[in-house]
């Protein structure tokens, strides 16, 4: 079995016996980028209200502080995505993909229905391994629709909810403060005052709260609605290293010099001492 | 699974048997020698702590709280700093809990580890000088001090105190010196150092900037004095902040010089 050419698509398990007997013998893979996330969403009357935060982790440390986890799927459907951020990511583009081939297909504008059917069953094919914790919503034909989808693949179908290792802490927000028929201005408030609790609460989510609002009329996607954690100090003084600050400890005699028809553009000084590894 | 077994661990730490001793005996003899999950299982060697059955778990007595701690010192000074955030898991139970202590008018100690320990190491440290200061009539010395914690850190050898200890203070003849320590009371006395969390981000800072590792002798700059060490560690601090998820909130920094100890606060981000 090879791994490319004819492959009919899909994932590629060549490796999968071979890693389990590395694993056996204590080598174990890698491990993937799982972050820790607040995600959420609210209907309104006429639409929806996404929201997320913007921090990546890798275990204790923060791999970004201002990514996107508010996905495009359709001109007025977006997902918002927790878990395992090369899942979310491929996930999201997978299935806004072949909605848009379906859409072309029947000559329809998509509906949120038919994405949550495809994101449900490609996550329920693969039993859970894709990590992928979802909150879809969008606006169609039908009128504002919001989902979350587990990474086995059950979805719910709720006025408001909330995803990620900061969903405690939103909803916490959402069940206190939720109410029917609220306007788009409620909404967005809601959703940040959500996000903002995870932001604060959960050592996994932090940095900036993204909103999106879907109307019928089209959405709003607002990347840093709020900033609340910017950096608070920065030295004065700054960081100023003097040219040849830094030793150059190889001789010589393994750098012979720029190559024929390339002209010098700065001279490094030769090495004065070797380095100090006496401490 | 075994519930019982009189050579398994009373201690909370895991009981490892050697590959074929006697198990001792257990009741029902139900060691099950593939069951992964099954401690002592010589097919699972490694030190973590592992399910005895299906639901029960040991109890494991040591938790990190997280936090970052540094100690700076120049020639005449000593700065020794600490985040006041306590993390457990994703959670933040508190976000103004201090891990440091003024020990004398010239030395001061910062913590990182397991909180429960850290208060308590700090609460028998200050009875230890209580009870020197009574019998000679002075204030423990630096060095004194130094050397007491790390027989303190080893009298533990066996359950140690989980935390990481910095130090920092000005010795008799008024020279700054910070000292770095392991749980179990392995100790360095060097310029800059820091421990917890965030030592990872912090170090190399710290070694290039005070130390001043990795630049060619003529180019060297002149010894940071007491402000601009006071800033660099600001800096560094807020870098560790921004990438460490348990360090945050606010950092409590002390500042020892001839003069006294002198305890200035600021803030970091909070998520």
């Amino acid at each position: 079995m090879t791994s490319s050419g004819n492959a009919p698509g899909g994932f590629s398990f060549d490796n999968v016996i071979r890693n389990s007997m590395l694993q056996q013998k204590g080598y174990a893979p890698p491990t993937a980028r799982k972050t820790g996330t607040t995600i959420a969403g609210v209907v309104f009357s006429g639409g929806v209200v996404l929201g997320a935060d913007t921090r990546a982790t890798s275990g204790p440390t923060v791999f970004e502080k201002n990514c996107q986890k508010i996905h495009y799927i359709a001109d007025s459907i977006m997902c918002c995505g927790a878990g395992t951020a090369a899942d979310t990511d491929a996930t999201t583009q997978l299935i806004s993909s072949q909605l848009a081939l379906h859409s072309l297909a029947t000559r329809r504008a998509p509906r949120v229905a038919t994405a949550l059917n495809m994101l449900k069953q490609m996550l329920f094919r693969y039993q859970g391994h894709i990590s992928a914790a979802l909150v879809l919503g969008g606006v169609d034909f039908h009128g504002p629709h919001l989902y979350t989808v587990y990474p086995h693949g059950s979805t719910d179908r709720l006025p408001y909810v909330t995803m990620g290792s900061g969903s405690l802490a939103a909803m916490a927000v959402f069940e206190s403060k939720y109410k029917e028929d609220m306007t788009a201005d409620e909404a967005k408030q809601l959703v940040y005052e959500g996000i903002s609790a995870g932001i604060f609460n959960d050592l996994g989510s932090g940095g900036n709260v993204d909103l999106c609002i879907i109307t019928k009329e089209g959405k709003e996607l607002i990347r840093g609605y709020a900033k609340e954690n910017e950096r608070k100090y920065r030295r004065p003084a700054g960081y100023i290293f003097p040219h040849g600050a830094t030793p150059v400890i190889a001789g010589s005699e393994q750098f012979k010099g720029p190559e024929k028809g390339f002209s010098v553009v700065a001279e490094v000084a030769p090495a004065q001492d070797t380095m100090d590894v006496s401490a | 699974m075994s519930v019982l077994r009189p050579n398994a661990s009373v201690m909370g730490l895991p009981y490892t048997a050697p590959g074929n001793a006697p198990r001792g005996f257990t009741l029902g003899e139900h060691v099950d020698p593939e069951d992964p999950l099954e401690v002592g299982n010589s097919s699972n060697p490694h030190g973590k702590p592992r399910a005895i059955g299906p639901m029960g778990r040991r109890f494991q007595p040591y938790k990190n709280n997280g936090g970052t701690v540094v100690a700076v010192s120049g020639k005449d000074y000593s700065v020794i700093a600490s985040d006041t955030r306590l993390g457990s898991g994703y959670s933040v139970p508190s976000r103004n809990v201090s891990r440091i202590i003024k020990l004398t008018d010239k030395c001061v100690l910062a913590s990182s580890g397991m909180q429960s320990d850290i208060a308590v190491l700090h609460k028998v440290l200050r009875i230890r000088l209580t009870q020197y200061q009574y019998a000679h009539h002075q204030e423990m010395s630096l060095t004194a001090i130094s050397q007491m914690l790390s027989t303190m850190l080893y009298y533990r050898r066996f359950q140690p105190y989980y935390t990481f200890n910095v130090l920092g203070g000005i010795d008799a003849e008024g020279h700054g010196w910070s000292y770095s320590y392991d749980a179990i009371g392995s100790h360095e006395k060097v310029r800059a150092v820091c421990s917890g969390t965030g030592q990872n981000l912090l170090q190399p800072i710290l070694d290039n900037q005070v130390e001043f590792r990795q630049t060619a002798p003529e180019k060297k700059p002149e010894e940071l004095s007491l402000e601009p060490c006071v800033e660099l560690v600001k800096d560094a601090f807020t870098s560790a902040g921004e990438r460490d998820i348990y360090t945050g909130d606010i950092v409590e920094l002390a500042k020892v010089t001839a003069k006294g100890v002198e305890i200035e606060k600021f803030e970091l981000r909070s998520d």
